[in-house]
């Protein structure tokens, strides 16, 4: 009950951000902090819970964003619907993602999956219907909520920031279903798993059909902001890698790991960016690979299991004195003390 | 009719006839262990029961329906429980979630399966570590979580894969112990098994296997006079 408080006004607080700030530039960190989060927090329910590492997820991402915009621009299908829509094709597809890569195991899926997104992204950039490498442009003639494009920020912010939300719930009900339970135990011994009757190609696909609806719910939010898409902006491998790192940085399989992944990273990302400015091109893909080979020496379970290694380690430094009588008292008080 | 029939299985890898023409019967709440010399093919005809391997000839039934040939998961569901040589819990969840896991494959709803799973810990004198993670405990407790884990998918026969091997002796009785209680409860058990002061006491029926082909079956009185048991052990005289 005390943690559910705490989210709700954690909700509170971030809801009214735009209220508090008119400064654009913040305002636009935390919409890229929020739309990062939510595909760490999409692509987790894969690669977290499920344990399938996935560097193919871009491929979800440009099939929301291609798959809404084209629907809007050839056929005048408001974007609600081809956002839903995007997601459905995405979720679709993953079938056949699901078919080709879950044959394999550990690193050798992951490759799999870095040659089908691969290869999506070849398809669209050589697609004359869908822009081809020019990309897709998305007119600013209707404005609004029913067109879901705005000349300011802060709509953009409310819609990333329910998007997180809507996604943070769907995985939050994974977690406490039976597929949940499924997802982990798969991950941990998938032999066991089926000894005890999973059926675990039916599972991870599951997983992975609800994380490419995420996933292209993101990219539909992506391509109305920027109201312009290429292959490029939503297809790239850099972008796979870092819905996958996100999670990972934030502690995989966790339902909040990816979002506080997304805040250090994001945050590192743009200011990076904005340090280095024109001449620091790439800067921030070194610190991206420095993240991932930190992370793999130093904390494989992410800042999430930092923290609660942390918390343990304090847990059994307090519990320690109170057990042991002869303990000095000195000590003790000056663990009470300790916040 | 037994609970489980296996009618001439053999199992070849390649050139390597694992399992020879192998044919025996556990009946309905019956404890019957698999044993002999290592490589006899003991694990391979274990895992044929459990749908890990398809067997190359042979049928195999349970309660009068063909089961050898399908998936793992398709054997749990017609009412085949297994444990694994090395425990395979899992790891990340604790010692209740990793029942509840296999308890959810009859009942959808977690609140119940934990209520399931719960009772099949304190079965295997496991209650009190209910929350404990099962990466954290000893193997003998881990050996007792996998029997309880495999319980709550409401098998027919269990199938033990040397449940008793590396445990002390006081360890060794407090499994011999489930193993009379499982039995109680009408489920018959197949068990591999090494430890032979653990398997013998207990066992209805012993099947010995040497290189792949059964040599012998009967009571444990029985199975330890037959001559060609004993040279399989010992060597020939």
């Amino acid at each position: 009950m005390k943690a559910l408080k705490i989210m709700v006004g954690l909700g509170v607080v971030a809801a009214l951000l735009p209220v508090a700030t008119d400064n654009p530039t913040h305002l636009n960190l935390a919409i890229l902090v929020l739309m990062a989060a939510q595909l760490g927090v999409a692509w987790n329910l894969l690669g977290g819970y499920a344990g399938q590492v996935s560097l193919g997820h871009a491929a979800f991402y440009g099939l929301g964003a291609y798959t809404s915009t084209m629907l809007l621009l050839n056929f005048g299908i408001n974007p609600w619907l081809g956002m839903l829509l995007g997601g459905v094709v995405a979720a679709l597809l993953s079938l056949g993602f699901g078919w080709s890569c879950f044959r394999l195991k550990g690193h050798y899926f992951a490759m799999a999956t870095i040659a089908v997104a691969e290869i999506v992204q070849i398809v669209f950039t050589n697609w004359d219907y869908a822009g081809s490498a020019v990309g897709l442009t998305i007119p600013m003639t209707q404005r609004g909520w029913g067109a879901m494009v705005f000349a300011d920020k802060a709509p953009y912010y409310w819609l990333a920031l329910g998007l997180l939300v809507l996604t943070l719930l769907a995985n939050w009900a994974v977690e406490r279903s039976h597929i949940g339970y499924y997802l982990r135990a798969i991950k941990d011994e998938p032999d066991a798993a089926r000894s005890i009757g999973i059926n675990i190609a039916r599972y991870k696909q599951i997983a992975l059909s609800l994380s490419a609806f995420f996933t292209a719910l993101g990219g539909s939010l992506y391509a109305q902001k920027e109201l312009y898409i290429d292959p490029n902006s939503v297809l790239s491998t850099a972008l796979s890698i870092k819905m996958a790192l996100v999670a990972i940085l934030g502690g995989v399989g966790t339902l909040f790991g990816p979002v506080i992944g997304s805040v250090v990273l994001t945050t590192i990302e743009e200011l990076t960016r904005s340090f280095f400015g024109g001449g620091g091109r790439g800067t921030d893909t070194i610190i991206y690979a420095a993240l991932i080979i930190g992370i793999a020496v130093f904390y494989p379970s992410g800042v999430i299991g930092w923290f609660r290694e942390w918390q343990q380690r304090r847990k059994t430094k307090q519990s320690a004195p109170a057990e042991s009588k002869n303990a000095p008292v000195r000590e003790a008080s000056v663990e009470e003390v300790a916040p | 009719m037994s609970l489980l029939e296996l009618h001439g299985v053999t199992k070849r890898f390649g050139g390597l006839t694992a399992n020879q023409d192998v044919s025996f019967t556990v009946d309905a709440g019956q404890i019957v262990g698999l044993i002999g010399p290592n490589g006899a093919g003991k694990t391979t005809a274990f895992n044929c029961v459990a749908g890990f391997y398809a067997p190359t000839s042979g049928r195999i039934e349970l309660d009068g329906k063909t089961i050898s040939g399908l998936t793992p998961e398709a054997c749990a569901r017609a009412g085949v429980g297994r444990t694994f040589q090395v425990a395979r819990t899992f790891t990340s969840m604790t010692a209740c979630e990793n029942v509840m896991a296999a308890a959810l494959l009859h009942e959808r709803r977690v609140g119940a399966a934990r209520a399931e799973a719960l009772k099949l810990l304190a079965f295997v004198n496991l209650d009190h570590f209910a929350d404990k993670p099962a990466g954290s405990m000893t193997i003998s407790e881990q050996r007792r979580l996998a029997v309880a884990r495999a319980l709550a998918t409401v098998p027919k026969l269990l199938l033990m894969d040397e449940v008793m091997a590396g445990l002390n002796p006081s360890e060794v009785r407090e499994m011999v112990k489930v193993v009379l209680a499982i039995r109680e409860r009408g489920i018959a058990c197949l068990i591999v098994e090494h430890v032979l002061e653990g398997i013998m006491p207990i066992a209805d029926k012993i099947v010995v296997l040497d290189r792949g082909i059964k040599i012998a079956d009967g009571t444990p009185t029985e199975v330890s006079r037959n001559p060609a048991v004993i040279s399989a052990y010992l060597g020939d005289a």
